[in-house]
């Protein structure tokens, strides 16, 4: 009965000037939209910088030691010579003078690309290059629709590959906020000490457990293809399209799960515990609450910050493993455009891929920090937005 | 420091914990013992096909315990040298010049298949005139088949499925059309199609020699289907090697690149804090640009450019981990810590920046940074398999990663050569549960607040 008596000593609506309560409320509303898009704005011009710097280092490590110029210069000495020779009238001119015309012509070529110029006035046309993703012209490989222009080529790969890792980390985030929940509720019951007992299988990288997969399901079982994004030749309609890429998602994006799940899960379990000791939430027990509604506006609800920030986190370290994932998969993304640019040794895409990578991870960073503020209500009220 | 053991010991209470040290442990005496087993040079030499003239291993074999777990016994191994002193050796004076050498080789075969290659290596010493060598095959039915005969020249060898008189003979013998003298030889005749006659087999290598000063040795390898304990690859190279020596290149990788990452981080954490302004906005800054350099295709871009060095992409993963993402924990950690009574006095007695840094800030956390190296482990070994995976591993030094990816190369899945994939996969995933199991305990040991939970 003390409860009563408190909720209704905290009831004060009744005495209150309604209106003026909502006068202000609509323009914190509104100065909470000023705020969130002053914070966006910030976060935005901070993170161009940062891509900047960021694909700065990735070039200035490509051309260490100058390794990019000289292949770039092999490149303009090919082509010119080729394009010399070609012409039969070049051919019966003295060899002196032959050489005269080709050295010209590489001098003209390498002053038109900025190669004259030195290392760090270059380094910043490569740097502008690579920003504006104009990174020239592959060295052997051509996408499908037979570009040669490495931008073409790595925007051509770049949709499978967001198809794939968007479905899987979509996945992963609610299984594990769902499964933690669920968990924090079951402190202790055997499904709980399960997870804690699989929680150190996320030491192997998803790929490891693709290898085991694609060995048990499609080399035994032969219940799903070994590999690739649809079946071949690919189907016509729509739906039959959809439907063959779900069942050639399965297996990538299982071993994906698998790898990060019960860590995950186990984490955020470990929160919502911490958070549902707190007072407030002994309190709305106490006022007796259903259980959902406290879950969801009492633990979830304060520890989605922590749990965006350390989903963040798993995203930027899980990213790196893609490119084999993707390999292992035969997955015709951006990942498995680097192995075989590696294969052939493709100077222009495996920087250029090193490039996208870097802003695919300043993407997600941005991205969650959009969804940080959406769900922080600091950053709304304006306090202590900087974290 | 007695607290700090204390508290390591409550680590017993956890069982997984210590599964996960007995392992660690049973890897470490591997890493520090390989070394002397197989010194550094042999490993690379063998690995890389240094060695050469015979070659008494065969291509594709599967370790010899997969026949416990097999109805059919498949052929191991079998190989007799006589200049090791295998076999029986009879020596005969004929004239003044002339010398019959009988070796001898008697062997049991008790198994159910053929093998899949059989040679006689010969090694001859002399001066112009070459010996002459005759073969006689004696099966365990007591039947006498001549394998033929050749003038072997300094070294040759002898290569039963090659010989087509061999083979026209072994038709002849066992009645059956285009029979591989390998299978030939150890049918029984007495029962229909191909079957393996088991017993003891018996080999007679005659040679004669012509000069006083003549040497002669021979080799004989039957090879097997099942070789060793870790079985071959498809360049005859004993998987054992890589095994072996995966473990302590697995080992210093993970263990040097987990710990360099974590000093390095902590104490530049450590001096952000401490020194706060413009030197902490700047780490701050820096470790947000840090957090979008992308690691892999960065390795991947100096591996291809550069070198694959194992110590070359380490020293990079250490150095491009400095300012990691994991500052942002570790000053939240000093923030609190730099508040305490005992910095204040050491601040009062005049200690140095450097000083209270690294003599009262850093100790004061390094509980918590244990668990979190050891949990760092797996993560850098799988790393390195990756790379090795990606085709990017060290050249010249054999490691679990370059097993996968050689394996995987061979289509070793498709063929059915499963052993080559899951021996370095099953020590990827031991050493892996190994370090993350303690970790995990560890963590629970030294961060109570987890404990409590």
């Amino acid at each position: 009965m003390a409860q009563d008596a408190l909720v209704r000593d905290f009831d004060f609506t009744s005495d209150v000037d309604v209106e003026a309560i909502e006068v202000s409320a609509k323009k914190a509303r509104s100065h909470a939209w000023i705020r969130m898009a002053r914070y966006t704005a910030l976060k935005l011009v901070a993170l161009v910088f940062t891509i900047a710097v960021g694909v700065y280092v990735t070039v200035f490590i490509a051309n260490m030691g100058g390794h990019v110029d000289t292949i770039r210069k092999a490149a303009i000495r090919e082509q010119v010579t080729l394009a010399r020779y070609a012409d039969p009238q070049f051919r019966q001119l003295p060899s002196t003078q032959r050489n005269e015309i080709i050295d010209q012509q590489i001098a003209l070529e390498e002053k038109r690309y900025g190669l004259d110029k030195p290392f760090f006035q270059r380094s910043f046309i490569y740097l502008r290059d690579a920003m504006t993703l104009n990174l020239g012209f592959s060295e052997s490989m051509s996408s499908d629709s037979g570009s040669r222009l490495v931008k073409n080529i790595i925007l051509e790969r770049l949709p499978s590959t967001l198809v794939l890792f968007g479905t899987a980390n979509l996945i992963l985030f609610f299984v594990a906020l769902f499964t933690g929940l669920s968990l924090s509720r079951r402190y202790g019951t055997l499904a709980d000490k399960l997870v804690l007992a699989l929680a150190p299988s996320s030491a192997a990288p998803g790929w490891f457990y693709g290898l085991f997969l694609i060995l048990i399901f499609a080399g035994i079982l032969r219940w799903l293809p070994f590999g690739g994004m649809v079946s071949a030749p690919p189907p016509d309609t729509r739906l039959e399209y959809a439907l063959s890429l779900g069942r050639h998602l399965i297996l990538p994006v299982s071993a994906w799960l698998i790898a990060a799940i019960f860590l995950t899960a186990y984490n955020w379990r470990t929160f919502f515990l911490i958070y549902s000791s707190e007072d407030y939430v002994e309190m709305a027990k106490a006022k007796g609450l259903p259980d959902g509604m406290i879950e969801r506006r009492y633990v979830l609800r304060p520890t989605l910050p922590n749990i965006v920030t350390s989903f963040g986190l798993l995203l930027i370290t899980l990213w790196t493993g893609a490119i084999i994932h993707e390999t292992v998969f035969n997955w015709p993304g951006i990942g498995r455009l680097y192995f075989q640019a590696i294969g052939v040794f493709d100077t222009p895409v495996i920087v250029a891929n090193a490039v996208i990578y870097a802003y695919l991870l300043a993407l997600t960073v941005f991205l969650l920090d959009f969804i940080y503020a959406l769900v922080d209500p600091r950053v709304r009220v304006g306090e202590g937005s900087s974290r | 420091m007695q607290a700090f053991l204390l508290r390591l010991r409550q680590i017993r209470r956890y069982p997984s914990a210590v599964i996960g040290i007995v392992i660690i442990a049973i890897l470490v005496i591997i890493s520090i013992i390989t070394p002397f087993i197989i010194p550094y040079s042999d490993a690379v030499a063998m690995w890389r096909g240094g060695e050469t003239g015979v070659q008494t291993r065969p291509r594709n074999a599967a370790p010899v315990w997969t026949n416990w777990f097999n109805k059919v016994d498949k052929a191991a191994t079998i190989t007799f040298e006589s200049a090791e002193g295998d076999g029986e050796r009879f020596v005969e004076e004929l004239s003044a010049d002339t010398r019959e050498i009988r070796q001898v080789y008697e062997f049991e075969f008790p198994y159910d298949t053929f093998p899949p290659e059989i040679i006689l290596f010969t090694h001859a010493r002399y001066a112009a005139k070459q010996p002459f060598v005759e073969m006689l095959w004696y099966t365990p039915d007591g039947r006498e088949i001549r394998l033929g005969d050749f003038s072997p020249s300094q070294s040759s060898a002898f290569r039963f499925d090659q010989d087509r008189r061999l083979q026209r003979r072994l038709e002849r013998e066992t009645d059956i059309e285009g029979v591989k003298p390998t299978q030939g030889l150890f049918d029984d005749p007495a029962q229909e199609g191909l079957q393996v006659l088991q017993g003891t087999y018996r080999l007679e290598v005659i040679a004669l020699l012509f000069e006083p000063e003549a040497e002669f040795d021979s080799t004989f390898v039957s090879y097997g289907q099942v070789h060793g304990w870790a079985g071959t690859d498809h360049r005859r190279r004993d998987l054992s090697v890589a095994l072996l020596w995966g473990t302590p290149l697995a080992m210093a990788f993970g263990l040097i690149a987990a710990l360099g990452t974590t000093v390095t981080t902590m104490s530049i954490a450590a001096i952000g804090v401490w020194f706060g302004g413009w030197v902490d906005a700047i780490i701050q800054r820096l470790t947000e640009v840090n957090a979008i350099l992308p690691l892999l295709p960065i390795l991947i871009m100096v591996g291809t450019l550069y070198s694959r060095s194992i110590w070359t992409m380490l020293g990079l993963v250490v150095v491009l981990s400095i300012f990691g993402l994991a500052i942002k924990n570790y000053r939240a950690i000093f923030l609190q810590v730099r508040e305490l009574p005992y910095i204040d006095a050491a601040r009062a007695y005049g200690a140095s920046n450097m000083r209270i840094i690294f003599r009262y800030l850093v100790p004061r956390i390094l509980p918590l940074i244990i668990p979190q190296i050891v949990t760092l482990v797996p993560s850098f070994v799988f790393l390195e398999a990756s790379l090795a995976v990606l085709g990017l591993g060290d050249p010249v030094l054999p490691t679990w990663g370059k097993l996968i990816n050689d394996a995987n190369r061979q289509g070793a899945l498709f063929n059915g050569f499963y052993y080559w994939i899951l021996e370095p996969s099953a020590l990827l995933m031991i050493a892996g549960l190994a370090f993350a199991m303690v970790g995990f305990a560890l963590d629970r040991v030294f961060n109570p607040k987890l404990r409590e939970i």
